[in-house]
């Protein structure tokens, strides 16, 4: 990676980072509803595949865990945040909520609740690229416990059917909620599950920015090449619990330690520290004026927004029937 | 009598029952170690161990299957679909395996297996994390479908299902489980088929099951107090089949009848009591039944379009009064 793009990947992570814990505070304080999947400790996954993909050109969908993959797909954290709160200047006009963050502009294509469900959405998306004879690619980030739906399979085998222009990224966090991947899962090296399908394969650290790039651009360069799909398996942890009700009696406070010295923030700033590129003020600046950027504009817009209007429950929920008209009524010219 | 918590009373009768009989097992996800979502299953994994209380993967289409596959040789499992929303990738094993496997094999095979899942609208889960979904269950031959609105229901009901030679789908509810009640020290049988009569009333009958038998009770008491209408709450805690003989007895005696569902309207409960009431006792009927439901709309995240999407007691007590043209 360039030395410019590394500080600014490392001040995006910053407010990833940021945006997440004040999430956490907002939560608390009863501003956010629902359930609520935080991101910290695996930031290096997202804007490492996404440093070596092209944000706002090529398509991501994920699951639950989504507001990092939005923003760093385009979307703006101030909407996104919106969209925690519940307002009509929300991403998904506070109709979806913290699970379902979509900014189809950005070629964000959502949040998913249901684990598994965005594997065939991936796989449909890179039919329609094959269709259309785009150069974009499809890139789906899932986690480790999503492998063990059969829709996983199923998409894997048509994938490389078709030779569809699809990247799977598994963000291998060792836990689908409370269950460790040893318990739920006969092959810890998720990678090698795909290998029945002659789907290429990779895996590599998911805490350092640069290791993931590396792997990152070889997967993404195979699939815009026209070589069908790839999979790619990042090694990483979540700081926090699952969702907000959590207390993490199933892993060890010696385990989350020993991950928190591999912190995706750290192993990038202390780098750029060593190469000159940055001084530990300029990062602790960094971190000032995203919080300011955070408090002032993303919450400040949340707070202040409307809501939705109660008239308008039923938008959304069929196209405009004004527009459909003819179909409906048989009456096409 | 004890008083305790819906999850308890689940909890209870998952550890009687396999105490009692070594092939009652259960599964699901997060349901051993980490004790169950809603702690339904908590301590079993400690007293009964890994082979009988199983922490799946999820794969809810495979384990829901694995487990119809063991109850063709008399494993009775109770599989927890941790929310109804995943139910829908068990759906084709629930209805097309273990609903009719007895009748598509002359009655050879049996698949007496407990379905247990979290339905219901808890706050502001969105789309995905809401789904009622009582219509599409109680409209499968083959499958008995109750949903306790109760401890002492959840309790008895849960017993009765595990030695109920038929597979019976069980809707609980998310913001039900630290609901408490009374249930009975000793051991109970709470039948499968019928209704409860859980409000005695003369006026009006209000048909609820599960949460919603709690918006009629809340509503019967205003109608009692603040404008003298005695209303009649009977508890569908049986959705398949549906007690057409209470249903019958209740409206022959009240004339009225409203139907309290937190599902929405089509094909629905509501639908289904309105049409047994037609079968049945149509003649009865002093003014035509209002159905109370949510609106036809996957939910909303934003709180205050929740709400307006969803009824609670006061759209019950609304509906009476519109049945007696006071409103
Ligand atoms: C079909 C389905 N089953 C169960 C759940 C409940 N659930 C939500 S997240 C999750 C764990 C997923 O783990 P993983 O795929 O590793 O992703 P992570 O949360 O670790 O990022 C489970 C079981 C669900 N949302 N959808
Ligand atoms: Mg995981």
């Amino acid at each position: 990676m360039k030395i410019d793009d590394k500080k600014r990947v490392l001040r995006e992570m910053v407010l990833h980072r940021r945006f997440e814990e004040r999430c956490y505070q907002a939560y608390i304080e009863r501003k956010i509803g629902g359930f609520l999947h935080l991101y910290p400790g695996q930031e290096a996954c997202c804007n490492g595949v996404m440093e070596a993909a092209r944000p706002g050109h090529d398509y991501v969908i994920t699951g639950y865990r989504d507001h990092v993959h939005a923003i760093k797909c385009g979307a703006d954290p101030k909407e996104v945040m919106a969209e925690l709160y519940g307002k009509e200047t929300g991403s998904s006009k506070g109709r979806g909520g913290s699970m379902h963050i979509f900014d189809a502009a950005k070629r964000f294509m959502g949040g998913y609740a249901l684990v598994g469900g965005p594997f065939p959405l991936a796989a449909g998306i890179a039919k329609a690229i094959q269709l259309k004879g785009g150069d974009e690619i499809a890139i789906c980030f899932l986690g480790d416990a999503a492998n063990n739906q059969g829709v996983f399979h199923e998409t894997l085998n048509m994938a490389a059917l078709w030779k569809l222009p699809v990247l799977f990224v598994c963000e291998n966090n060792l836990y689908g909620i409370g269950t460790s991947i040893e318990r739920s899962t006969a092959v810890i090296h998720q990678h090698k599950r795909v290998a029945a399908y002659n789907i290429p394969a990779d895996e590599c650290d998911g805490q350092d920015i640069e290791v993931v790039y590396e792997h990152a651009r070889k997967a993404v360069d195979h699939v815009r090449a026209g070589n069908g799909p790839f999979f790619l398996e990042l090694m990483t942890y979540r700081y926090r619990g699952h969702s907000m009700s959590d207390s993490r009696g199933y892993r060890s406070r010696e385990e989350e330690e020993l991950w928190k010295q591999r912190d995706p923030i750290f192993i990038l700033r202390d780098r750029l520290i060593k190469e000159g590129a940055i001084t530990m003020a300029e990062f602790e600046a960094i971190e000032k004026e995203t919080d300011a950027y955070i408090e002032n504009e993303v919450i400040k817009f949340s707070e202040e927004s409307p809501e939705p209007r109660v008239e308008d429950l039923e938008k959304y929920v069929l196209a405009d029937r004004d527009t459909q008209l003819p179909w409906l009524t048989g009456k096409a010219a | 009598m004890a008083n305790i918590m819906y999850w308890e009373a689940i909890q209870r009768a998952h550890d009687e029952e396999m105490a009692r009989d070594p092939l009652v097992i259960c599964m699901g996800e997060d349901i051993g170690v980490a004790g169950g979502t809603y702690k339904a299953t908590k301590g079993l994994y400690e007293k009964y161990g890994p082979l009988r209380v199983m922490d799946t993967p999820i794969s809810e289409g495979g384990f829901t299957g694995l487990g119809i596959g063991a109850s063709f040789l008399g494993v009775r499992p109770i599989i927890e679909l941790m929310s109804v929303n995943f139910a829908w990738l068990a759906m084709d094993q629930m209805f097309n395996s273990a609903a009719k496997v007895r009748y598509m094999s002359g009655g050879q095979l049996t698949a007496p297996c407990v379905f247990r899942s979290a339905g219901g609208a808890a706050h502001q889960l969105g789309a995905q994390h809401s789904a009622r979904m009582e219509k599409v269950f109680m409209g499968i031959a083959g499958l008995r479908v109750v949903t306790p609105s109760n401890p002492k229901q959840a309790y008895g009901l849960l017993k009765s299902a595990i030695r109920c030679d038929d597979p019976v789908f069980i809707n609980e509810h998310e913001l039900m489980y630290n609901m408490k009640g009374e249930v009975p020290d000793g051991e109970y049988f709470h039948p499968l088929e019928g209704s409860d009569i859980a409000r005695a009333g003369t006026d009006v009958t209000l048909f609820g099951y599960n949460i919603s038998v709690h918006w009629c009770l809340k509503a019967a008491e205003i109608l009692d107090k603040q404008y003298g209408i005695s209303a009649e709450v009977v508890d569908l805690y049986s959705l398949a089949p549906l007690d057409r003989a209470g249903i019958k007895a209740s409206v022959s005696k009240t004339h009225r009848a409203v139907i309290a569902e937190e599902d929405e309207a089509p094909v629905g409960v509501g639908s289904e009591v309105i049409a047994i009431i037609n079968e049945e006792c149509f003649f009865e009927l002093d003014a035509a039944p209002i159905r109370v439901h949510s609106a036809l709309v996957p939910q909303p995240y934003n709180h205050t379009l929740e709400k307006a999407a969803i009824p609670d007691h006061e759209d019950v007590v609304k509906a009476v009064l519109k049945l007696f043209g006071k409103a």
